[in-house]
Order: structure tokens, then sequence, then C-alpha cells
């Protein structure tokens, strides 16, 4: 009872508490500035993507190290709509996109010219994602391409997809990505109201997806996930096909990256290949590592948490935070391989207090003991 | 007047007047009144300045010896006693042939045969019909097949531009036969006009064609050189990587920060050797090798005893931590030399190349690499089959629980073998010095090629990994002309997953009955 009662609070805090709280005439003492809003916003938007990732690696132990091209596919659909919205208000004056009458494009290219439709772009940010991850993974699963080589391969997956994107010849802006946009479903993305509105689509979105992966956990399908994560073989001789439920968890965290990149874009104004390449990608792995893989608050804390602590970090000692970040993946590992909160859980657990559910039980087995038990090599 | 007199001088191929010439286009020559009232022209040196006056040393107008005064000290004269010889826009126009004739004869007869092919290529290009009996002269007595090579194309050039028809004839033909790559456009030019008689143009045609044929020969030549070149160094990065994923199924993220260890480590021995032993600084790179080795193999101990081994048998947690020290060393190292690329000179032994056919030449740098690569692939598969200290590590590889109880320390081969394989990225980087950037990026740019290396050639085999490496390293080079370098690295990330789809394990899979091998 006591996660329900936390979450449920949490999402009121969220959902309603902040953006009331924004509307505040400004010399309130509880307003919170535009600008925090926007900050959470985006915040909110990397936990739906950790609620993505924790779905395939803390419950079905697959680590994805390309988990940043399914979220720059999902925020390069949104950035393309966006784009076209601007229309002629852009600097050349064009139809065109700048960086296209900078290239020297006369011509919308066939793929962009979907995008003038908002349906169209919605349903390209679920399933553009979706599809990408259904051929890969179809492809690495059904040969049985797990553990650390999965890694590795998704690694390699987001190194040439930020390559590719970075080329000009793509026609998505290069280097610099996709910018500037003025509107978004016409409302005009410089206006507070617009921004408070879209944290709130976001928070409402996070609240979506973590009932998602709270039914998809607690169904029969989570089940032979969380089997897969403890002895893959084991779940293949009991008849299973875990390809099959690894390439369906995939896909949904996809789904839920792209998500997250779609409403990542319009609060904070711009997509580049940077945020898909392997760094970040690398990165998402430990808001949901710091948060705790296997619990599905986790993520939520995590990511906010780590990007919090970053965009302090960042500002006061720039040279430090990579050495911070880079300690704090070591330190979680070693020292707190459940995380924030899956410790946090275990804590009450064992000060006798009423006992957390079937999650926590599920993070807290201990996964090294088996791994080492299972591989005699 | 001026003009006239400097073309007289220049024509006579006297080279001691070559100082006055050069002297007179820098504008340092100048006229001297001398004590008995004579004028005399001579060429002024650089300035000192004593008290308010500013002097100059005063050497010949002919041969530039230094001229002395009566006390056997250089002469120095006052700057403003001198009247100082003008040389316009049209004399210092006039004069630059001249002198470059002059530098070229000479330096045909230079000791240096590198410089004697420069030359001839210089006066080749200049196309002019003058030098060419010094062509013709230097010919009969150049020894150095390259040298010979370009002198024999600029009499060609040469004659292609200003001989009679015979001769361009003959010129074409022997332009093609050369498979002068600098000629394709004289050539091309010879085949456009229109006034050349038909026996030329067709013989132009000819030597296009037979340019154009050894050109396609030496690209592919060269291909195949660089793609054993990139893949020896995949192989020197991922022969590390390898032993380590064989032995504890470790994933050493922070291979690559170790590389750049060892390349960071280069750069402060060849800083040391500036500073403090100049003399032998072309040496330098024969300490930073082992320097680097050691260096990395410390940092690469340090990390396996101090946090790799809590975690066998962990996989997926070693691969998170030792990429949060890969984070760690990487802003250490920029904190520590600074986020620009850091500047390793090439000793001289290893710049320039050999020559290996017209149009071609292979770097000495590129050559030691893959002679590096290949000194440590014989010194791994000596140490790991034909050594106590390997036995042990294979046995541990293979079962590491049988080894430990037959009283092999398992813990120790771990140690030794991670320091091992470090060592190993450690001497990557230093070789990396030599053909790329050094940065705290370094390590980065290869660790993803590295890793496809280790994943197509198949857990822990040597040979698996060589040929993997040649692999990828080969179709790198191969694909890269034609599609580019990002698309030829998605082509073969492709390439790989297909690859795997056949052959799950890699290239040599492990025999035995392990359900999760």
């Amino acid at each position: 009872m006591r996660e329900r009662a936390l979450s449920v609070g949490a999402a009121l805090v969220l959902v309603v508490v902040l953006p009331v709280l924004n509307a505040l005439p400004a010399e309130s003492p509880l307003h919170v500035s535009d600008f925090t809003l926007n900050l959470f916003g985006k915040f909110l938007a990397y936990a739906i993507l950790a609620l993505g990732i924790d779905l395939i690696w803390g419950y079905a132990g697959v680590l994805s190290l390309g988990h940043g091209v399914f979220f720059g596919l999902g925020a390069y659909a949104m950035g393309m709509h966006l784009m076209l919205e601007i229309g002629t208000q852009s600097v050349y004056r064009n139809v065109l996109p700048d960086f296209m009458v900078w290239n020297r494009v006369t011509e919308l290219p066939l793929f962009w010219r979907p995008f003038y439709s908002g349906p169209f772009t919605v349903l390209a940010v679920l399933v553009v994602p979706a599809v990408v991850a259904f051929v890969f993974g179809y492809l690495t699963f059904r040969s049985r391409i797990r553990g650390v080589y999965f890694s590795i391969i998704t690694q390699a997956l987001a190194l040439s997809a930020w390559l590719m994107f970075n080329r000009n010849s793509l026609n998505l802006g290069g280097t610099n990505g996709l910018s500037g946009f003025k509107t978004a479903f016409g409302f005009p993305l410089n206006d507070p109201a617009t921004q408070r509105g879209l944290y709130v689509v976001t928070a409402l979105a996070l609240c979506a997806a973590y009932l998602v992966c709270r039914y998809v956990t607690r169904s029969p399908v989570g089940k032979v996930l969380v089997a897969i994560r403890d002895g893959e073989t084991r779940v293949l001789f009991s008849g299973y096909s875990p390809a099959a439920f690894k390439l369906f968890v995939l896909v949904v965290s996809a789904v839920l990256a792209g998500v997250a990149g779609a409403l990542y874009v319009p609060q904070v104004g711009i997509i580049t290949p940077a945020k898909m390449g392997v760094l970040p990608s690398i990165e998402m792995i430990v808001w949901v590592a710091v948060g705790g893989r296997g619990t599905l608050l986790g993520p939520v804390v995590g990511a906010v948490g780590v990007n919090w602590l970053q965009s302090i970090l960042t500002t006061t000692y720039p040279d430090l935070w990579l050495l911070v970040f880079g300690g704090m993946f070591v330190a979680v590992v070693l020292f707190v391989p459940d995380g924030v909160v899956g410790t946090a859980q275990k804590m009450w657990s064992r000060a006798g207090l009423r006992r957390p559910r079937r999650e926590a039980a599920a993070a807290g087995s201990g996964e090294p003991a088996r791994e080492a038990v299972e591989s005699p090599r | 007047m001026q003009e006239a007199a400097a073309v007289a001088l220049g024509k006579s191929g006297d080279r001691k007047v070559l100082p006055l010439l050069e002297a007179l286009r820098e504008g340092s020559v100048s006229v001297r009144t001398m004590a008995d009232g004579r004028k005399e022209t001579v060429i002024v040196g650089d300035k000192v300045s004593e008290g308010d006056k500013t002097l100059v040393p005063l050497f010949g107008a002919y041969g530039r010896e230094p001229l002395i005064a009566p006390d056997g000290k250089p002469l120095l004269a006052d700057v403003a006693a001198l009247q100082e010889v003008s040389a316009g826009r049209s004399l210092r126009l006039a004069l630059r042939p001249l002198i470059d004739a002059f530098l070229g004869s000479s330096q045909l007869a230079d000791a240096d045969p590198a410089v004697r092919k420069g030359a001839a290529i210089k006066i080749g290009n200049a196309g002019d019909a003058a030098p060419l009996p010094a062509l013709a002269d230097a010919l009969g007595k150049e020894r150095d097949r390259w040298a010979r090579h370009a002198i024999e194309e600029a009499m060609a050039l040469i004659a292609l531009r200003t001989g009679d028809e015979s001769a361009r004839v003959a010129a074409a033909a022997r332009l093609g036969e050369l498979g002068s790559a600098s000629g394709l456009d004289r050539l091309r030019d010879v085949v456009a006009e229109t006034a050349a008689p038909a026996a030329l143009r067709h013989a132009a045609q000819a030597a296009i064609k037979r340019v154009e044929r050894w050109a396609l020969l030496t690209s592919a030549i060269e291909t195949i050189f660089q793609g054993v070149s990139l893949s020896s160094i995949l192989l020197l990065m991922a022969l590390g990587l390898a032993i380590v994923f064989g032995l504890m199924g470790v994933i050493n993220m922070a291979h690559g920060e170790l590389m750049a260890l060892g390349a960071y480590a280069t750069f402060v021995v060849q800083g040391w050797f500036a500073a403090h032993w100049p003399s032998a600084f072309d040496y330098y790179f024969l300490v930073a090798l082992p320097v680097s080795f050691v260096v990395a193999g410390a940092a690469g101990l340090a990390l396996e005893r101090g946090v790799i081994r809590f975690l066998y048998g962990r996989p997926l947690e070693t691969l998170l931590l030792t990429w949060g020290v890969s984070l760690m060393i990487q802003q250490g190292l920029r904190l520590w030399f600074g986020a620009a690329n850091v500047d390793v000179t090439a000793p001289r032994w290893l710049s320039g190349g050999i020559p290996v056919m017209a149009g071609l030449q292979l770097p000495y740098n590129r050559l030691f690499i893959i002679g590096l690569a290949a000194v440590a692939v014989s010194a791994m598969y000596y140490l790991l089959f034909r050594t106590d200290a390997g036995l042990r590590i294979r046995a541990v590889t293979q079962n590491r629980g049988m080894a430990a109880c037959l009283g092999v320390r398992a813990r120790w081969v771990d140690a030794c073998t991670f320091a091992l394989g470090a060592g190993l990225a450690g001497l990557a980087g230093c070789a990396l010095t030599q053909i790329g950037n050094v940065g705290p990026e370094l390590g980065q740019n290869y660790i993803v090629d590295s890793f496809m290396v280790v994943v197509t050639g198949g857990v822990g085999k040597l040979l698996g990994s060589i040929l993997a490496a040649l692999g990828i390293g080969g179709l790198n080079k191969i694909i890269e002309p034609s599609l580019g370098a990002v698309y030829g690295k998605v082509l073969i990330l492709v390439f790989v997953i297909v690859f795997i789809q056949r052959r799950p394990s890699g290239l040599f899979a492990a025999k035995g009955r392990y359900a999760d091998a």
C-alpha cells in the first residue's frame, strides 16, 4: 500500500501541484519559475525513457546501450513536424527549413512531406522507433545474441546512428540538428502557458507510461521477463521463446523512448545527433542504475535526480561533472547495486515494516550469484 | 639595364653569382665607398645594434665571402653609410626564374636523392626547355632509381611541351610507360588540342590509358596497405580486450582510455627528452614504447585490484563500472593535459617512407605499426602456448574452478592477465601517436570498432581476433572510397550482425557442451 500511496502522491505533485504553483503570481513565495517548470518537464521526459530502459534492463535483464537512438528517432520525428510548422517565418523566409536552404536543397525531400500532418507525426513518433527496434531486435535476438554481446552491438548501433545523423546528406540538419521551432500544433512555444501545457502533457504521459509498465510487469508476461533475466536457458527449456518476449519488451521500451524524445523536443527547443550517440545512451543507463532497476519508481527518481544534480553541477563546477558522473557509475555498481529506491525498499522491509510487494522481491534477489552459477566458464 | 645585366649574369651559369641574385631579390645588396674613395658592391648581413648605431656585416658580391676588417674580425659597416641597391618589381620578377634555374641545377647534384628527385619534379612541372641539357646530364650520373624516374618524367614532360612532333610522340609514349600521374593533365591537354597531329593524339590517348591503369593498380595496392595498417591498429587494441574478455568475461570499456594513457605517456616521455636530452630526441620513441606499456599496465592492475575483482561473473556490471572509470580517466586527462590535442612529434626515422613503385610510397610509421602488431601477436602466441604462465592462463580460461583446485592461483592469473591486456592497450596508444591525434577522446574513436573485432572473432580466440581485425579493417578501407567513412561503418555493423546470425559465438566458437556459451 505504501508504494501505491507514494506513487499517487508523487503523481499528484507532478501533474497538479507544480503547474498550479507555476501559475501563481511571481511575487508569491511558493511560485515556481517558468525555467524550473521547463527543466522539470525535460526531466520527466527523461523519466519516461528511463522507465522504458528499466523495463528491458531491470526486468528482462537485457542491457541496451543504444536507447539514445530510439529517443532520437522520436525526437527527430517530432522535430521535423515542428520544423515544417515554422513555414515561411524562418530566417530565409522560405518554405523549406533553414538548413536545407543553406545546403542548397531546393525541394522538400519526400520523407519529410508526411510530417506536415500532425496525426501522422504522432503516429511516426510511436511507430518509427518500434519498427527500428523490431528489425534490430529480431535480427539480434533470433541469433541468440545476449548479455554483453547484445550491449556491444547496441552500442555500435548508437555509434552508427550518431554518425549517420551527423551527415548533411541525410537532410536532417547534420550536426546542428533541428531547432528554431516557433509553434507546436499551433500553440506558440515562447508562451509560458504553452510550456505549462507541455509540462502537464509530459507529466500525464509519464503517469501513463508508469501504469503501462506496471501492467506489463504484473502480467504473466512480466513474470516470464523476470524469469528470462534470472535464467534464460531454463525459460527456453521450459518451452517459452525468450527471443519473442525480449523482442516485445525491446519494442515497448523503444516506443517509450520515442515518446520521451517527442516530448523532449518542444520543451528544449532543439534536437541534435549528440543526443543519440554512445555517451548519452549510456548516461540513460546510469539514471536507471542510480534510481534502482527492477523497481518502477527507481528510474523516475533516478532520471530526475541525476539530471537535477547534473544541471546544478554543470553550472557551478563544470569540470567536475564528468568525474562525479563516472564516480557515480562506480559507486552505484559497487556499493548500491539496487539503486536508491531498491535500497530504501530493502531497508523498509528489514526494519520489519510492511513488506514491499512483488517488485521489491524481484529486484532484491541476488543477481550476481545467479549468473556466476549459470555460466560455467 | 639592371634586368639585362641580371639576365646576363644568370646565363653565365657561374654558381658564384647565385648569392648576389638572391640578395638582390631580398633587397640586401648595397654599395659602399671604400677608404680610398672607390666604390664596391657588397651584400649586407643581418643587422646588429651597437650603441645608437646599427651595424651590418658585409660580404663580397661575388661568392658571398665574408669581408674581413684589417684587425681580422668580420667587417662591420654603419647602415647609414651604405647606399642600398633597390630592386624594382620587374627586376625581381626577372630574377626569379634565374634563381630557380640555378637552384634546380644545383639541387640536381645534391647528395640527398630525395632533394634530387624533388628538383627534377619541380623542373618538370615548370616545363621550361632551358634545363633540358642539365637534366640529361644528371640522368647520366644518377644512380638512385626514384630520382632517375623523376628526371625521366621531367624530361618527357618538357619534351611533350616544347619538342617537335616526333619528340612529342615519343615523350607521350614515355610518360605512359612511366605511369606518370603528373603527366596526365598534360596528356589530356594534348588530346584536346585540335591542331595536334593525329599520331600525337593517338600516342597521348594510349599513354593516358596506360597511366590510368597504373594509377588503378597503385591505388589498389595502397588500399590493401591501408587496410592492413588499420587492421593492425585494431588488432593491437583487440588483442588486449580479447584476452581479458576471454579469461574473465570482463568487458573493459576503459580499454580505450588505457590506450589514451599510453599515448599521453609517450607525450610525457617526448617532453622529457626534449627538455633534458635533446641530442637523443630521435630515440625517445624507443623509450616511450616500454614506458607506455608499463604505465597502462600499472593502471590496469590498479583497476583490477581496486574494483573489478569484486565483480567477477557479473559482466554487465563490469561493463558499466569500467565505463564509469573510463569517464573519470578521460576527464582526468582533460583536466591535467587540457582538452586540446597535444602534439607528439614523429622521430625522424619514422617519417618518410619506402617508395615501392611509381606513385606509391609506404610510410614508415604505418609499416612500423604493422610490424609492432605482428611482434605483439607473436609474443602473445608464444606466451599463451609455449610458457607455463600461458598454460595457467589457458587453464583458468577453460575452467576456473578446476584450475583453482589444481593449485593455480586464479586471482593472481586474473590480475596479471588484466595488467597484460592493459599494457597492450598502452602499446597501441603509443603506436597511435605516430599516425593520429592525441587527445582525451583518443580511445573513444577506436573502442567500438575493436569490440566489433572481439565479437566477430569469438571470445578469447587469438586467431579469431586476428582474422576479424583483418576482415573489419580491410573491409573498412575497401568500402570507404565508394561509400564514405560513415556509411562504411554502418555497413560494417550490418555485416557483423548478419555474420553473427550465422556464427553466434564468433569465427571460432569454443567447443563444448555449454548451454550458455
